[in-house]
């Protein structure tokens, strides 16, 4: 009989720091205490903190324990499995609270600082089943809003509690996903398409990975109710070839649905039919844009078209379609199960519901966060995310990847939702949320994301292909110490332009990130060219390194580490002579800091 | 999947499989799992009280687990039942014959089994 359940995550981040070795330590542990019939493994998808990976849950006492090591294992069953005693030194206790005198026993997940403000809707089972048992999910009440939709309402119902719903397109949009099943359901066609764009591609998000990779059935579940809402027979996840565990185990659950009937014909003998394929992409940006992402599975050069034609008239192959996001389909079952009123009763007026960050950049808890639309950034930052390491000052949120902006640490008491966010130029994005403190460089960053958006710009319309190198031209030219004021005004001119004339989103949100930083931060661009500095020390051709004479004893480790040989070097020095200082010669030093961080007197510094 | 039922049948027969998963209930049997709990058979009693509490169809309401060294080694196996609002019971040496009796009176009856309790055996 299983008395107790050990849950080790699969999701991408901890396979990449070691999860698989982990399980197979277990079940080596396992057998050798001879608990095979008392204790399960569980491989599931992310639990969210990948910062603390790898990770493992051992229930029913919810123990939580961060950083495993293959090594560790045996103490884990060894004492906690078989003696029933915590192993204390890895289990994460950190409940935000000053002094956590509580024993590790007594601590349970839902107490912990990360956890405690969250709410997980599209989250609520990964990390919590076996993504590759199609029975843990209908334990799970999986299904069960596929059985209802099919038994008991007509597709015009369906459509109406979506809408009441209030739920908002996930992908960065924000467009009611009711409104977007209404327009398609009327159009008359012998076929129409179910299609879930699984193609992320901002840098630094993982959300829809993560829902695939943990709960892939109700991604299966919720394509199928949106069939059959709005006549669809057929359905395609367009998935990144670069997340292989993902379509691996989507894979599996489709295989696992035809199997049980879940997909194909006479689904639960409403005389509904529906199935589903896997598209893999090949990681091109713009295929995130629903016209491009079309074309692709058509099997042409992901390029986008113009609209109108919409795709509710005229999408895939010509028919129409029904395009959401991985985690807008991730709410559909659970607002038919629970109803309307209840997606509706979170969130903030005009955005319901949550939304799912992925954390990343200058923060302690790095991971996957599902937080009530309306938080504050503060709440996110501070309480869920753990506040920013090595006690550096938070300077700005950047959201929305290379099409969305930056919030400012002025504005850190915003409450997140679409409306919000707009109203101060940013944009929710698809959920990627890159937290920087006061060592990055804003137009740096901006740079960044403008060397993305060049390499992806699909080169079809002349604003975007164009537009978008002249652009980034500019920011290398006041990275490098040699703008001007005028080319200030004329980057914002162009920013408008190419907002205005581009063919799709990807070109018309491409120059957000220079407007936002130029809005917020545009003392930072102005200090970069009126005073020629980089105020946050990032921009190599503005900074000097020195090396403060008085505090230099002449050791000899900066020159050592030096790999320009810009440093001077003492070959012979009389006994009894104190050593020279070193000195720098800035015509052959690179700027890469080498010298700063070996030396042990803090004497170099950086302006 | 040709019904709902059929959709239920596979829930109800998971749901106890999974239902670890969702953390501590309202019951919590604890055991006494240290080195001196295990040399005085904790293991069998432990196991007992999983399969009777499943057996029953306790397991939604009913949390077993496991714990250190409770400090009084002469009384071990030794089970202590947490019930939410309700003082702690404490049941001491006990066996795998006495666990099936705490299951069926104690959590399925509501029935506090005083002769196993430690007032009477100390």
């Amino acid at each position: 009989m299983i008395r107790a359940h050990v849950l080790i995550c699969g999701g991408t981040g901890c396979t990449s720091s070691g999860s698989k070795a982990i399980q197979a330590a277990f079940t080596d542990a396992i057998a050798k205490n001879g608990l095979e019939d008392e204790i399960k493994l569980v491989q599931t998808g992310c639990f969210g903190l990948c910062a603390l990976g790898p990770v493992v849950i051992v229930y029913p006492d919810g123990t939580f324990y961060s950083r495993v090591t293959p090594e560790d294992v045996e103490e884990i069953v060894s004492e906690h499995l078989l003696k029933g005693r915590v192993v204390e030194r890895l289990a994460y206790t950190d409940t935000g609270k000053e002094v956590a005198e509580v024993a590790a026993s007594e601590i349970s997940l839902s107490d912990t600082a990360f956890y405690k403000s969250q709410n997980r809707v599209v989250l609520r089972n990964c990390g919590v089943i076996d993504p590759e048992n199609i029975e843990e999910y209908i334990a799970m009440d999986g299904y069960q809003a596929l059985g209802k939709v099919l038994t008991e309402m007509t597709p015009e119902e369906v459509i109406k509690v979506v809408t009441d719903s209030g739920l908002r397109g996930r992908g960065g949009g924000g467009f009611p996903t009711g409104r977007k099943w209404s327009l398609c359901a009327p159009n008359k066609a012998p076929q129409k398409y179910v299609v879930c764009n699984a193609d992320e591609g901002d840098p630094g998000a993982f959300m829809d990975r993560s829902v695939l990779e943990g709960d892939p059935h109700c991604i299966i579940e919720a394509m199928a109710i949106a069939g059959y809402a709005i006549g669809a027979t057929q359905g395609y996840v367009y998935v990144r070839a670069e997340y292989p565990i993902a379509v691996k185990r989507l894979q599996i659950a489709i295989d696992q649905a035809r199997e049980y009937g879940l997909l194909g014909k006479d689904i639960f003998g409403s005389g509904f039919d529906f199935d589903l394929h896997i598209r893999l992409g090949a990681g091109a940006f713009v295929c995130g844009e629903e016209t491009a992402l079309m074309t692709s599975i058509e099997g042409n050069r992901g390029e986008p078209r113009p609209r109108p034609p919409y795709p509710a008239v005229k999408g895939l192959y010509e028919s129409p379609t029904v395009e959401n996001n991985v985690e807008t389909f991730a709410n559909i079952p659970q607002i038919i199960l629970r109803g309307a009123d209840w997606f509706a009763s979170m969130g903030t007026e005009k955005s319901k519901g949550t939304k799912v960050f992925a954390l990343g950049g200058k923060i302690k808890h790095t991971g996957l966060v599902e937080i009530p639309m309306g938080t504050t950034l503060r709440e996110i930052i501070e309480d869920i995310g753990g506040g920013i390491p090595n006690g550096k000052k938070f300077k700005a949120a950047q959201t929305g990847g290379p099409s969305g902006g930056c919030i400012p640490a002025s504005l850190i008491d915003t409450e997140v939702d679409y409306d919000n966010l707009i109203a101060i130029g940013c944009m929710m994005g698809s959920g990627g949320m890159i937290v920087m403190d006061e060592d990055n460089c804003m137009v740096d960053m901006a740079k960044f994301f403008l060397e993305f958006t060049v390499d992806e710009s699909c080169g079809k319309c002349t604003p975007c292909r164009v537009g978008t190198k002249r652009l980034l031209e500019m920011l290398d030219k006041i990275t490098k110490g040699q703008g001007t004021l005028e080319d200030l005004d004329e980057l914002e001119r162009l920013c408008y332009y190419i907002k205005e004339n581009s063919l799709c989103g990807l070109g018309q949100t491409a120059p957000n990130p220079v407007l936002a930083t130029l809005r917020f931060f545009r003392d930072e661009y102005v200090a970069h060219v009126v005073d020629k500095k980089c105020p946050a020390g990032v921009c190599k051709d503005l900074l000097k390194f020195e090396i403060d004479k008085d505090k230099c004893i002449g050791c000899g480790m900066c020159a050592r580490q030096c790999p320009a040989s810009a440093i001077s070097k003492t070959d012979y020095i009389a006994p009894g002579k104190k050593l020279p200082a070193h000195e720098i010669d800035p015509n052959k030093c690179v700027k890469c800091g080498a010298c700063m961080s070996v030396c042990k007197f803090k004497a170099i510094s950086k302006k | 999947m040709k019904s709902l039922a059929e959709l239920q049948a596979i829930k109800d027969r998971m749901k106890d499989k999974v239902i670890l998963r969702e953390g501590s209930s309202d019951v919590r049997v604890v055991v006494g799992m240290a080195t001196c709990g295990i040399a005085a058979g904790a293991r069998p009693v432990l196991n007992t009280f999983v399969e009777e509490v499943n057996k029953e169809g306790l397991s939604e309401k009913v949390t077993v687990s496991q714990t250190g060294c409770i400090g009084i080694c002469q009384f071990e196996p030794v089970v202590e039942i947490f019930e939410a609002g309700k003082e702690k019971v404490t049941y001491v040496k006990m066996d795998a014959e006495k666990a099936k009796r705490v299951v069926s009176e104690h959590l399925k009856g509501g029935k506090v089994v005083t002769e196993y309790t430690i007032a009477n055996n100390a």
